[in-house]
């Protein structure tokens, strides 16, 4: 009766596997930075019709060629892996953090405050100690916040954490308003001349503090996912819940701590972005690092270490994409669009690693 | 006060009808199951390919019509929209990526693309100083003809250009394919529970890629818009701003409804806009009030989540990979 | 007689090396009810699954109104006629009962949801169905929801209709309701067939019996030519003999005693009902019964993971002689009671284990927090798992291989071995030798045997009735969420525990 009706089974069976060698994920990995950078050879030769060996070149050159770029580039690569550390607990907890930007947002204003408020009226040691606190209370406040109520009512944390990024925003733009009567809407260097609040040089480089911390900070995260019995509660609650309850973890408590840790470090990217590196506050000082932080942690697959290479190839695409920017006279937005095109690469590679193509092959019982 | 009222209402609608393009992609791509974190990059590529499109147009002719005018870059951007949807669409349905980072990098990639071609698209043609697309925003911007005899009524609805109207009809139809159709209902369920979908003969794949594509499409509209009507075919870098994730907190607000996100945009339009109306604000209040839109999206979520009624929830599969079990 | 509407020829399916069904043939005329009788793991639902377009059978021929059929996807079933009614309801919850109904549907006309309802009652009316097609999936009951489902297979036309276990979760009076509608279904025509393992239902409603037993065919009889007491034994079959060796219990103290417990799901359904038993030190308590029955509730609620609504769990310390009420205690606060208590659950790498950690990590669920610090002790764990993959026999690359790419078998050692490591006081082990192969269940047997002999009261969930009364020592059937007897395992027979087991209301107060 039904002899119109065609049945098949179907073409490509996709099925997960398991046992693909670290090498070989490895080289699946590559292969797709590398069709993606021929890729992008392709459109930066439509574009400016230059030859992208060139252009590569001239990439590397944008980050490592001197001195003051290659610190410039560490101090950037430092900045990134700090919020991709923090939200990289969340993730591992499968809590989508993709407020860091609002949270170190807040804890660069809460060092700002210390610094506009005390200007030098505290001691060297004690004032940086008052806006490191400061920062790290408002981080961890901005996170506790959607986690309090991800684990009362189970609200959405990707849409909270999202929102509370543009409160976050607009807060720093009222208090910038109001620290600035003439309106200009910009806060300038903040003790200019008193430097108070100034994380200090060592070593004569004004990065190297920022980048020692961070480095601190990886290390420390690395061994406390891997080695603490918190982080040990973190995976657990991760990969399933009904284990953690199982074992008697309290699921709530590690979610309000686990985000709580996480904004604490984004606190401290705050502060090291305002008090290391900027000495002022703007909108943008996150300047989208809390976004990209999330694929990096991604990209890292959770691993404080890996994430140091992440990090590095997002930092280094857009140096090197502004060094040609400037050198081709083109826009500075190129770097956004060549990350653009290897994030794609190298997200949609991770398929290939995690599964098996298996092509129907033989014939079918039956008919 | 009449008056002022009025010129708030219409300066309001033409926030609002930006967003309302953003929220309404969005409401059709989450109804699939797909969070489109991609959408505010999408809407700069809907700007910016209208923007081209028009360009080149202009460009290379010397009296451009009307109707072409409007066609090419109307199209531009629609195919272009949907082209960044597909990307997201293939590496999130087809390759299982998450979704949250895909759509990340699609909005960096988007943001990108739409300031690189807005800033150097006079130099590749020789030219010097930003782009003016004076002729194409003039046939954009052109109000309904009778809207000068209606008075201030007139004024104050109906003295937007064509886009405008076709934001608040596209959400209509949105809402009534949603509610009352068999490929609403079918949409719908993807969302909610893919495997009950899937049993019952819903092609969820094709569901997915179809909501999410159009849903782009209709975001990417909200650029042009941005581009040709409000600012009357100009582009500044970052101009169109944080509106793309606006239109993503309306879509929490309107409860992942089309009809209920035509009000839902003009109410934050106005937001948006409401301290110029304010007299004796202080430019730091000014700033207070435009965190309200973000704080009362962020006050829905949590009563949303608290009062646990069904039907405002957010799509049950929102955000997770589907795919049959495989053995 | 005519074509059979649904004839199976020969049907075998195999899940790697475990055969779910072997060389089955069947069939269902048109205006006929068939039950499909057999135990848990009989292959029965593998076998309506291959109906329905969800596995593909590895050999043989479906057959439908005789012509050779390629059930290839629920779609193609639907397009053959055949509509099942799963155990696990397919439904939008907020979606109403009409629009799950007309779901995926396209017959081409205009979409009217008024239509819909319309036809919706029209159904209703003809088979004697009392549903709200408005009302919404999640203010629905269960028998409301299978409504649903019903009125969702017929509204497709279909005229072979399969439900799998469709009054497990029905009341009596439910139940009769259903066995109206069925009737009337197969007065109108449809070929029905009906898995279930309550013989007095087999016998109310079908008209013929066709029993599977481990995945084979045994027969099919005319209902009106058989009884219980037959069914039972073409059920499970000849007592085979598995030489478990068994030693005498000693040294029996009451360890934990059970009284009258009572739970409910969150929808309001009964779950545990006056539960009362006794698990002894030194002796295996069997727990049989149907799948669902309550089993892992009871279990859950004694380890401190589901909350009971009324009954007290008492726990008697070998070593102070203190006696503890474990009623809605958390498992950190129970075993901060001293209480040692080992908890092997059913659903191995979703609760027991993490399946993405390695050996390693897994033996440190239960033991992380011990010693001071913040850092893990791996060194501990470490030596533990080395310990059970060398004694137990693990198959394993290595210990720092995740637990997921172990074979069942080796999941489960590892899993048990770390439960008895804790030197437990009470270990409940829920189906622990499910989908294992003979050899490793033996080593599981073992362990428990072992157990037993060292004082530890150990309670054994089981589906496998041999096994139960081969190793356990006295077996607690349960039914329903009901004890419906407890038995002394070396004088019982599969018969009786069986009838027992398929005894929901008899004997018990009705509600």
């Amino acid at each position: 009766m039904n002899e119109k009706i065609k049945h098949t089974e179907p073409l490509i069976r996709i099925s997960k596997r398991d046992d693909l060698v670290w090498w070989k994920s490895w080289l699946v990995r590559v292969i797709a930075v590398v069709l993606a950078l021929v890729l992008c050879s392709v459109i930066i030769i439509l574009i400016t019709g230059y030859n992208p060996i060139q252009v590569y070149l001239a990439m590397i050159r944008g980050s490592f060629g001197t001195n003051r770029k290659l610190w410039i580039m560490l101090q950037n690569l430092a900045m990134l892996l700090c919020i991709s550390l923090a939200v990289t607990p969340a993730f591992k907890m499968r809590f989508w953090n993709i407020g860091a930007e609002g949270q170190v947002l807040v804890g660069g204003l809460a060092t700002a405050a210390v610094m506009f408020y005390a200007k030098d009226s505290l001691p060297p040691f004690i004032m940086i100690i008052t806006m490191l606190a400061a920062s790290l209370a408002a981080g961890i406040i901005w996170a506790m916040i959607p986690a309090f109520f991800k684990a009362k009512w189970n609200t959405n944390e990707t849409l909270f954490t999202l929102m509370m990024n543009y409160v976050a925003t607009q807060l720093v733009s009222f208090f910038i308003m109001i620290w600035v009567p003439s309106g200009s809407s910009v806060m300038g260097i903040i003790n200019q001349d008193s430097q108070a609040g100034w994380l200090p040089e060592i070593f004569g480089q004004k990065y190297l503090l920022n980048i020692l911390i961070v480095a601190a900070v990886t290390i420390a995260m690395f061994i406390y996912l891997k080695y603490s019995k918190q982080g040990y509660e973190i995976s657990v609650v991760g990969e399933s819940e009904n284990t953690a309850k199982y074992i008697g973890i309290n699921v709530k408590k590690v979610i309000l701590r686990t985000m709580g840790l996480s904004g604490a470090i984004c606190g401290l990217a705050g502060f090291l972005l305002v008090s290391g590196t900027n000495h002022t506050i703007t909108t943008t000082t996150a300047g989208g690092m809390g976004f990209t932080a999330i694929m990096v942690s991604w990209l890292g697959k959770f691993n404080a270490v890996i994430m140091v290479l992440t990090s590095f190839i997002i930092v280094f695409l857009q140096r090197g994409a502004g060094e040609i920017a400037t050198k081709f006279n083109l826009n500075q937005s190129v770097a956004d669009i060549l990350t653009g095109i290897i994030l794609f690469f190298i997200i949609g590679c991770e398929f290939f690693v995690n599964y098996k193509i298996n092509f129907r092959t033989g014939h079918k019982e039956g008919k | 006060m009449l008056t002022t009222i009025a010129s708030f209402i219409n300066a309001a609608i033409i926030q609002g009808i930006p967003l309302l393009y953003g929220a309404t992609g969005e409401i059709i791509t989450e109804k699939s199951g797909n969070l489109n974190l991609g959408i505010p990059g999408i809407m700069y590529i809907g700007g910016i390919s209208g923007i081209v499109g028009g360009y080149i147009y202009e460009y290379y002719t010397p009296e451009p019509v009307a109707a072409l005018c409007i066609i090419i870059p109307l199209l531009c951007s629609l195919l272009a929209s949907a082209f960044m949807a597909f990307i997201y669409s293939f590496l999130t349905i087809t390759l299982r990526a998450n979704q949250n980072v895909t759509g990340l990098a699609l909005t960096t990639f988007g943001v990108g693309v739409g300031n690189f071609l807005g800033g150097s698209l006079q130099s590749f043609f020789g030219k010097s100083g930003s782009i003016s697309l004076l002729t194409t925003g003039n046939y954009y911007k052109t109000p309904l003809p009778f809207a000068e005899k209606l008075g201030l009524f007139g004024q104050t609805f109906l003295s937007f250009g064509f886009l405008a109207y076709l934001a608040v009809i596209i959400a209509v139809i949105c809402a009534f394919v949603l509610k009352k159709t068999r490929i609403g209902l079918n949409l719908r369920a993807v969302g909610e529970s893919p495997a009950t979908a899937d049993a019952a003969g819903i092609n969820v794949t094709r569901y997915k890629y179809v909501a999410t594509c159009t849903g782009g499409a209709i975001a990417g509209l909200g650029g042009l818009y941005f581009v040709m009507d409000y600012i009357a075919g100009a582009w500044t870098n970052d101009g169109f701003g944080d509106r793309g994730w606006l239109a993503i907190a309306i879509v929490i607000f309107a409860l992942w409804k089309p009809d209920l996100s035509i009000l839902c945009s003009f109410i934050f339009g106005g937001l948006y806009i409401i301290c110029t109306y304010i007299p004796g604000l202080s430019s730091a209040s000014k700033e207070l009030i435009k965190m309200l839109p973000y704080v009362v999206t962020i006050i829905v979520l949590v009563v949303i989540s608290a009062r646990k009624r069904r039907e405002n929830q957010p799509p049950a599969h929102l955000g997770l990979p589907y795919f049959r079990e495989e053995r | 007689m005519s074509t059979a509407a649904i004839e199976l020829k020969g049907i075998t399916k195999r899940f790697g090396s475990v055969v779910a069904n072997k060389n089955i043939s069947l069939s269902v005329q048109n205006g006929e009810i068939l039950s499909l009788l057999g135990e848990n793991g009989s292959g029965k639902t593998t076998l309506m699954n291959m109906i329905s377009g969800i596995y593909h059978p590895d050999e043989g021929q479906i057959f439908i109104n005789g012509q050779e059929a390629v059930i290839a996807s629920p779609h193609d079933a639907y397009d053959y006629k055949i509509g099942m009614i799963h155990q696990h309801f397919k439904l939008v919850d907020v979606f109403s009962a009409a629009e799950n109904i007309v779901l995926g549907m396209n017959d081409g006309k205009k979409f009217n949801m008024n239509d819909v309802y319309a036809r919706v009652s029209q159904i209703c009316e003809k088979y004697g169905f009392e549903i709200d097609a408005h009302k919404k999936i999640y203010q629905m009951s269960v028998s409301e929801k299978q409504t649903v489902e019903i009125i969702k297979v017929l509204y497709r036309g279909a005229d072979i209709l399969i439900l799998d276990e469709p009054t497990a979760v029905l009341t009596p009076q439910e139940t009769q309701t259903l066995f109206k509608v069925l009737r009337r279904m197969r007065d109108d025509g449809k070929a029905i067939i009906i898995i279930t393992h309550k013989l007095h239902e087999v016998l109310s409603i079908s008209d013929r019996v066709s029993v599977l037993r481990r995945g084979e065919y045994v027969g099919t009889l005319r209902t009106a030519d058989t009884n219980e007491i037959e069914l039972t034994e073409m059920m499970v079959g000849k007592k085979i003999s598995l030489n478990i060796e068994r030693s005498e219990p000693h040294d029996i103290k009451d360890r934990l005693v059970v009284s009258n417990i009572q739970c409910n799901s969150r929808e309001g359904v009964r779950l545990l009902d006056n539960v009362s038993f006794v698990a002894r030190s030194g002796e295996i308590l069997g727990i049989a019964g149907i799948a669902g029955s309550g089993q892992r509730e009871l279990l859950e609620a004694i380890a401190g993971l589901q909350h009971i609504d009324s009954g007290s769990i008492i726990y008697n310390n070998p070593k102070t002689g203190v006696q503890d009420n474990l009623r809605d205690k958390t498992p950190i606060q129970i075993r901060d009671l001293g209480v040692r208590l080992s908890f092997v659950p059913e659903d191995r790498l979703g609760m027991g284990l993490v399946g993405n950690m390695d050996i390693v990590d897994n033996m440190m669920l239960r033991s992380y927090r011990h010693g001071k610090g913040i850092f893990l002790k791996r060194a501990e764990p470490k030596a533990l798992a080395d310990k059970i993959i060398s004694d137990l026999q693990v198959v394993t690359p290595g210990t720092s291989t995740p637990v997921r790419r172990l074979s069942g078998g080796n999941v489960q050692k590892v899993l048990v071995g770390r439960e008895i490591a804790a030197a437990p006081t009470v270990l409940m082990a829920a189906y622990p030798v499910r989908g294992l192969d003979i050899n490793s269940s033996y080593t599981i047997y073992n362990l428990l045997n072992e157990q037993k002999e060292h004082g530890v009261a150990v309670i054994f969930v089981g589906e496998d009735l041999d096994v139960l009364i081969e190793l356990c020592d006295r077996i607690m059937v349960i039914g329903g969420g009901r004890v419906t007897g407890i038995v002394d395992a070396r004088n019982t027979t599969k018969e009786e525990i069986g009838l027992l087991m398929t005894k929901t209301d008899g004997g018990q107060t009705n509600e």
